[in-house]
């Protein structure tokens, strides 16, 4: 590998860019923790390391674009995958006119509906894991916490982190964002399974972190 | 010295949100003349709001004495009283609020309706000097990390259910361990924790910036229930799993906002070995790390007393009709205009 350069230093892993073989590539690479029991960590390093190449595999079947996975290094817990050239829609969100905005995060929620409906989880949409590249495909990266799961909770919750997401990173417009990505995931996945995850989002809203009382159980 | 103390300005806080009942007065400068706290603490079970609420009643008369009589000013000095407004538990947070709105009336002094966990943030930055930190915020009500952005503190992320201190404090409970007052079941569970060994494998669940801790408790709480481990082994297990998951979201906080202080507060802030934890993870980000001393990181009145002092200062009055309790109050929703 010649000249890899830290381009990302996250708290999950982190991310190099490379030269393989000729190709621009990424190499994303989850280091020990020295914070966390060495068992433990080991356990979630490894696992991430196998799960992520898959979810992107499923995923780009569903049809919402991921990096192409080239190489996946077990024992060094990392992953060479394409890398793709572009902005990552936070940044493009910012500075886009109203409709622009609209209409990309309409496109977001086909992308999230798209990968629903063949039961992947992404676990931690946010705007700075999607890429819109220069010929204007959106890419979703950063599989690392997703999940197979065709429940209406995993989804739910799926939905919830991206609100959150826009809420903390785009205030001042997180709500019609949000409306649009909803449009977006209706047009894939249809207004009544959109009804029952928007409630399923206010339940999980709702959820008492103050557990009034718990009951003594048998 | 006479004068200059008849000058200076005096802010009484109450705290009432949980299981603790708690004044604290402070002058407008941020020195904490008085922290009195009373803590519920139930004979068996979790903490019943309306017990606890009645607890609070009880001692309210007593904790207010005790904090005139520490702080050596008398009730005709105070120009504020600020409370608890919320979140928390009905009950306590309404038993808080009487006694503010009483004591505001009867001085006939501005009322404040403070937001708890700002409060938590605000006297972590008093207390430990940090200016604009990423901040953990780990108690039996609450798990969350915040940090300031345009105008407000924004929650980067949070539990989806239950909090880090309920989590070990039902984990106990089943275990048949018991608290005492002063010693705490996080206490409890942190001494037994010591003395495991082997790494029990427990749901570890990150979403995104939230996590998830019912599943990890639900499943301790079987392994438990089984007998096929040593209850020191499974603490230990919990404790690693648990406090890897919020470490976890409160690196990802970090990197994500490029802060360079780590504030660890609430009352799970005491373990030492989350502590060693989010250390670890601010010296990788070449941040600084403070933790909350103790009777600050608690539910404490001083706290709610120093943003009663925030907000009045830059103009923040709450009027009575505006003073009823708000139990899901959230962070986001707070205006702070004394930053920036």
């Amino acid at each position: 590998m010649s000249g890899s350069v830290l381009i990302k230093k996250g708290a999950e892993a982190d991310l190099y860019l490379a030269d393989w073989h000729g190709r621009k590539v990424v190499l994303k690479r989850r280091l020990p923790k020295r914070y966390r029991q060495p068992a433990l960590d080991a356990q979630i390093r490894g696992y991430r390391t196998v799960h992520e190449p898959q979810l992107m595999h499923e995923a780009r079947r569903a049809g919402v674009p991921t990096p192409m996975v080239l190489l996946v290094d077990r024992k060094d817990t990392t992953i060479i995958m394409e890398y793709v050239e572009g902005k990552q829609v936070k940044q493009v969100l910012n500075e886009v006119a109203d409709v622009e905005r609209r209409e990309l995060c309409f496109r977001v929620g086909k992308l999230i509906g798209a990968l629903h409906e063949c039961g992947v989880i992404h676990g931690d949409l946010t705007t700075s894991n999607m890429i819109l590249d220069f010929e204007g495909k959106i890419f979703f990266v950063d599989f690392g916490l997703g999940e197979r799961s065709g429940e209406l909770e995993a989804r739910g919750v799926d939905l919830h982190l991206m609100q959150r997401a826009l809420q903390s990173t785009h205030f001042r417009f997180a709500e019609e964002c949000f409306s649009s990505v909803i449009e977006g995931y209706a047009e894939v996945l249809g207004r009544e399974a959109v009804r029952s995850v928007l409630d399923k989002i206010r339940e999980i809203q709702r959820r008492g972190r103050y557990v009034a009382e718990r009951k003594e159980r048998g | 010295m006479g004068s200059s103390r008849a000058k200076e300005c005096y802010c009484l806080g109450v705290e009432s949100s949980a299981d603790d009942f708690s004044i604290g007065i402070l002058t407008f400068s941020g020195k904490v003349l008085a922290n009195i706290i009373d803590a519920f603490v139930p004979h068996e079970g979790g903490i019943h709001p309306r017990e606890a609420a009645r607890h609070h009643a009880e001692v309210a008369s007593n904790v207010l004495e005790k904090a005139f009589a520490k702080s050596r000013i008398s009730p005709q000095n105070l120009s504020v009283i600020a409370f608890s407004q919320g979140p928390g538990l009905g009950p306590c947070l309404r038993t808080g609020a009487t006694v503010a709105r009483a004591l505001s009336s009867y001085l006939d002094v501005p009322l404040v309706g403070v937001n708890h966990c700002l409060a938590h943030v605000e006297i972590g930055r008093l207390e430990t000097g940090v200016k604009n930190p990423v901040t953990l915020y780990v108690s039996g009500g609450n798990t969350m990390v915040a940090a300031f952005d345009s105008g407000r503190y924004r929650v980067f992320g949070e539990t989806l259910d239950i909090s880090l201190g309920n989590c070990l404090d039902v984990f106990a409970r089943e275990a048949g361990l018991h608290q005492e007052v002063g010693v705490p079941f996080g206490a409890v569970v942190e001494k037994l924790a010591l003395k495991g060994t082997e790494l029990v494998p427990l749901p570890f669940t990150v979403k995104g910036m939230d996590l998830s801790l019912s599943g990890l408790l639900t499943a301790a709480v079987t392994l438990l229930k089984r007998g096929d481990h040593e209850l020191e082994d499974l603490c230990y297990s919990l404790q690693e799993t648990a406090f890897s998951m919020v470490a976890e979201v409160t690196e990802r906080a970090l990197a994500h906002t490029g802060k360079k202080e780590v504030l660890l507060t609430g009352g799970v802030a005491a373990n030492k070995r989350l502590q060693s934890m989010i250390k670890a993870i601010a010296e990788e980000h070449d941040a600084e790390f403070d933790v909350v001393p103790g009777e600050f990181a608690i539910d404490n009145g001083a706290m709610i007393a120093w943003t009663g002092v925030l907000a009045y200062t830059h103009g923040i009055v709450t009027s009575v009709e505006k003073s009823f309790v708000r139990l899901r109050w959230r962070l986001e929703e707070v205006e702070v205009p004394w930053i920036e």
